[in-house]
């Protein structure tokens, strides 16, 4: 019952089919299966019902154009609206002052505020030419000055010491200070993790901002956060005038729903989204991949959509459905993604539709021959008795040489062949939990050299 | 289709009061129940704040269990406890014949309890010794300050403990996990080098020659995504299942309660690497909510052994699902 947006729909699509406009009447369990779709993507009920009113209002009297089916009409609806609630596109920071910029970071604790000062820090020197000053305002965690200090050597920053005696405010101003006499273009101050009811720790970080009067504020979230973190953004909002939010661990599964809560709530633009615990696991933001991922349908709409190009939509669904359960997969299915991915284009075109990330990693993958490939894996595959391809555990040895035979190649190939299913079959369980994304992750993990 | 509930004639007072059910308090106790209560009184606001508005309305309609499931999902119980838990509610409401708000809420309250007293099983140390608890998690869900609390936990029942620097990835997690060693007054096992399966090894090699009762494990923060991570940590498990062919005794998944749905799947997928035998449910203090515990419990239930409540190293409490769900529905 956990099933996705796409799987949700196609069941609300079905009494959908035939009628040629959306009307208040036809979308009313569509929009049922929106809501709990962003409820499992843990998007805080008040965006929720945002949304739902600005879906309900663009939907109502659109025609069903074309191909589309109206529930396909829906989700482009939906997704357009959620695309422009993610915010405008990127917008890097804003360092437009008097040297030095001075960039001030909050939030809860363990959201990933020292790891992003270290990975601006390393950014703007390698893409800016910035000389970067880092301070540390957090006297209050073991070691988290020590952590700074070290992630400032990583990033190839000045770091400004500081001591857990010394007070937050007086350790701001002293690193501007040191800041302005050596020149230094930006000054990123890392604060403690705070919780928004802690009110002597909220006003600390108030008192810190306006003795630093930093041009940039931003309010550090974990993309996993579940529905407080609407509660948690107003609070911080309330107490400091935040110009920008950073979306951190979006390189986990998570549907990333507090992304949109805290856009209701700050109106403040996602400016950068941390991919890693690397410093080099940060990218600009993009509202419309925000957008599938909280739908739930991430990368596999747009694979339709491709999809639809080369084979049909029944199948492409089918497809994806199968790929959802993962546990049917077996070297028929095989058989039939390895055609389709031909059909769609090979490989890499279907990699452009990721997250950059995951293109990068998937651009390290062999590339090339991809059609000769696919008739030697069909020829072992035909090779195949039914029983086999269903249950490719009965492959020992002599049934190997059989089939090599058959298909006019190695024993080796069809090993070969046994391990890639292997592998494909291992990150389809994979994919059924996390979908595209997570799919071509599980690839990137599998490439040396990635932490 | 709740419709039913409008024509049962009075309320039945058979479900328990909680107030009433938990009649001896020691003082200790008492004071532990403060603190529980301080720690989730956000929760509390939030939750029991809410239903006070709803229950005072006086009538039990459609509406007000829409809102009831509202509620519970704003909550981050999810979806399939959401169901469950409105599902159960009804049966009970059936059968007892509840008709008014007050009696909702507190047949409410009593499913949610039913639901979560499974999970609560307290950790039996006596077992082995060396006591080998190896901690893992998603990144800065609060693995190592939790060490830092079990240590003075433990310590306060009379063991003896020593600490492992397993997180041999994360700027400065050896120097934190140390701060803690030292504010426990406890060994910390560490090497310059890069293997946490070496160091944990090393740190049982130690407790045992030094007679200790508990060793505590430390890990790097890993995403379930990261599955080179995720083998990284399966070694680690059968590492010391190599200097200990009983061990580890217990393996601690630590969660952020302030985290949505995706914690299911983390207690899914560090089930299948390490074998999870018990969870710690961090920063109750802070959440408004706490209800992934119902969904833990429903879609995989695994024993709450503590919960954390601040950053202090007095802020851990086992966990007790009837004090859990007072304080959610008070
Ligand atoms: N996978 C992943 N991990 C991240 C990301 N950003 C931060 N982390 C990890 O999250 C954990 C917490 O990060 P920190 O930078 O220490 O968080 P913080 O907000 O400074 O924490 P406190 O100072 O304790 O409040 C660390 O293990 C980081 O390596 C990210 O984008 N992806
Ligand atoms: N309010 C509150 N904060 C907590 C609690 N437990 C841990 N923290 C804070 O959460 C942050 C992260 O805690 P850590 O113990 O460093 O988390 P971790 O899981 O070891 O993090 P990594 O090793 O980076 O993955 C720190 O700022 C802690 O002080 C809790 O119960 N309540
Ligand atoms: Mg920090
Ligand atoms: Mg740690």
């Amino acid at each position: 019952m956990l099933d996705n947006l796409t799987q949700r729909l196609a069941r609300v699509m079905k009494t959908l089919r035939g009628e040629a406009r959306l009307t208040e009447a036809n979308i009313g369990d569509a929009l049922r299966e929106v809501r709990l779709a962003l409820l499992e993507a843990d998007v805080a009920l008040p965006a929720i019902k945002e949304l739902i009113a600005a879906v309900r209002e663009k939907a109502v009297g659109e025609e069903v154009i074309g191909s589309l089916s109206p529930g396909q009409a829906l989700i482009g609806v939906v997704h357009r609206e959620l695309t422009r609630l993610m915010g405008e596109a990127h917008s890097g920071l804003n360092l437009a002052t008097q040297p030095p910029a001075i960039v001030l970071m909050a939030g809860l604790q363990g959201s990933g505020k020292t790891t992003t000062v270290g990975k601006l820090a390393k950014m703007l020197r390698e893409t800016q030419k910035k000389k970067v000053l880092v301070v540390s305002c957090d006297v209050y965690r073991p070691a988290a000055i020590e952590q700074l200090k070290t992630v400032a050597g990583q990033a190839g920053a000045d770091f400004f010491p500081s001591t857990a005696t010394d007070k937050p405010v007086d350790i701001a101003r002293n690193a501007v200070d040191w800041a302005k006499r050596h020149y230094h273009d930006v000054l990123l101050v890392d604060t403690a993790g705070r919780l928004a009811i802690d009110e002597a720790m909220m006003k600390e970080i108030a008192d810190l901002h306006s003795a630093i009067k930093p041009i940039e504020t931003l309010f550090v979230v974990d993309a996993m956060q579940g529905q407080d973190a609407i509660n948690t953004a107003r609070a911080f909002s309330e107490v400091l005038p935040l110009t920008g939010i950073i979306l951190t661990k979006l390189d986990g599964d998570s549907r990333g729903g507090a992304a949109l809560s805290v856009r209701h709530v700050t109106g403040r633009p996602i400016k950068y989204a941390g991919i890693g615990e690397k410093l080099t696991g940060i990218e600009a933001f993009h509202p419309e991949r925000m957008a599938s991922r909280i739908l739930g349908m991430g990368d596999v709409l747009s694979l339709i959509e491709d999809a639809r190009k080369g084979i049909d939509e029944e199948k492409a669904l089918e497809f994806a459905k199968k790929m959802k359960s993962g546990k049917t997969f077996d070297l028929n299915d095989f058989k039939d993604q390895v055609g389709q991915v031909r059909k769609m284009g090979g490989l890499s075109s279907m990699m452009e539709k990721l997250p950059q990330q995951f293109a990068q990693a998937a651009g390290q993958l062999p590339a090339g021959g991809e059609e000769k490939a696919v008739a030697r894996i069909e020829g072992i595959i035909n090779s195949m008795t039914p029983a086999e391809r269903t249950r490719p555990e009965l492959l020992k040895a002599t049934r190997k040489r059989r089939i090599a035979l058959g298909a006019g190649v190695q024993v080796q190939e069809v090993n070969r062949l046994l391990k890639q299913f292997e592998q494909t079959q291992k990150m389809m369980k994979q994919f059924s939990r996390g979908g595209m994304a997570q799919l071509m992750r599980g690839i990137k993990g599998m490439l040396p050299g990635m932490r | 289709m709740f419709g039913f509930l409008k024509k049962s004639p009075a309320p039945n007072p058979t479900a328990t009061d909680p107030a009433v059910a938990e009649t001896v308090a020691t003082s200790a106790a008492a004071s532990w129940r403060q603190r529980l209560k301080s720690g989730l009184a956000r929760t509390r606001a939030q939750f029991g704040g809410k239903l006070k508005t709803l229950f005072s309305r006086g009538k039990v309609d459609d509406e007000l269990l829409e809102e009831l499931e509202a509620l519970l999902l704003t909550s981050d119980v999810g979806l399939d406890a959401t169901e469950h838990l409105l599902y159960q509610l009804k049966m009970r409401a059936k059968r007892d014949k509840i008709d008014t708000p007050e009696a909702i809420q507190r047949a409410l309250s009593e499913t949610m309890y039913d639901l979560l007293l499974p999970l609560e099983e307290a950790l039996d140390l006596s077992s082995h010794r060396p006591f080998i608890i190896m901690i893992a998690g998603v990144n800065g869900a609060g693995k190592t300050t939790s060490i830092g609390k079990l240590a003075k936990h433990f310590q306060a029942q009379g063991r003896s403990v020593l600490l492992a620097a397993g997180d041999t990835f994360r700027a400065a997690a050896r120097e934190q996990l140390q701060t803690w060693g030292e504010r426990n007054n406890v060994s910390v096992i560490a090497q310059q080098s890069g293997d946490p399966a070496a160091v944990i090894f090393d740190a049982i090699a130690a407790a045992r020659a030094r007679g200790i009762d508990i060793v505590l494990a430390d890990t790097a923060g890993r995403l379930p995504t990261q599955l080179h991570l995720m083998d990284e940590i399966a070694k680690v498990r059968r590492v010391i299942q190599k200097a200990d062919p009983t061990g580890p005794h217990e393996t601690l998944l630590v969660l952020d309660a302030t985290l949505g749905q995706n914690t299911l799947q983390q207690v899914m997928a560090f089930d299948k690497a390490i074998q999870v035998t018990g969870l710690v449910l961090t920063k109750l203090d802070g959440t408004a909510k706490g209800g992934m515990v119902a969904a833990i419990a429903r879609q995989c239930p695994k024993p709450v052994r503590f919960i954390g409540v601040g950053e202090g190293i007095d802020d851990l409490r086992p966990f007790k699902a009837r004090d859990f769900v007072d304080a959610l529905f008070e």
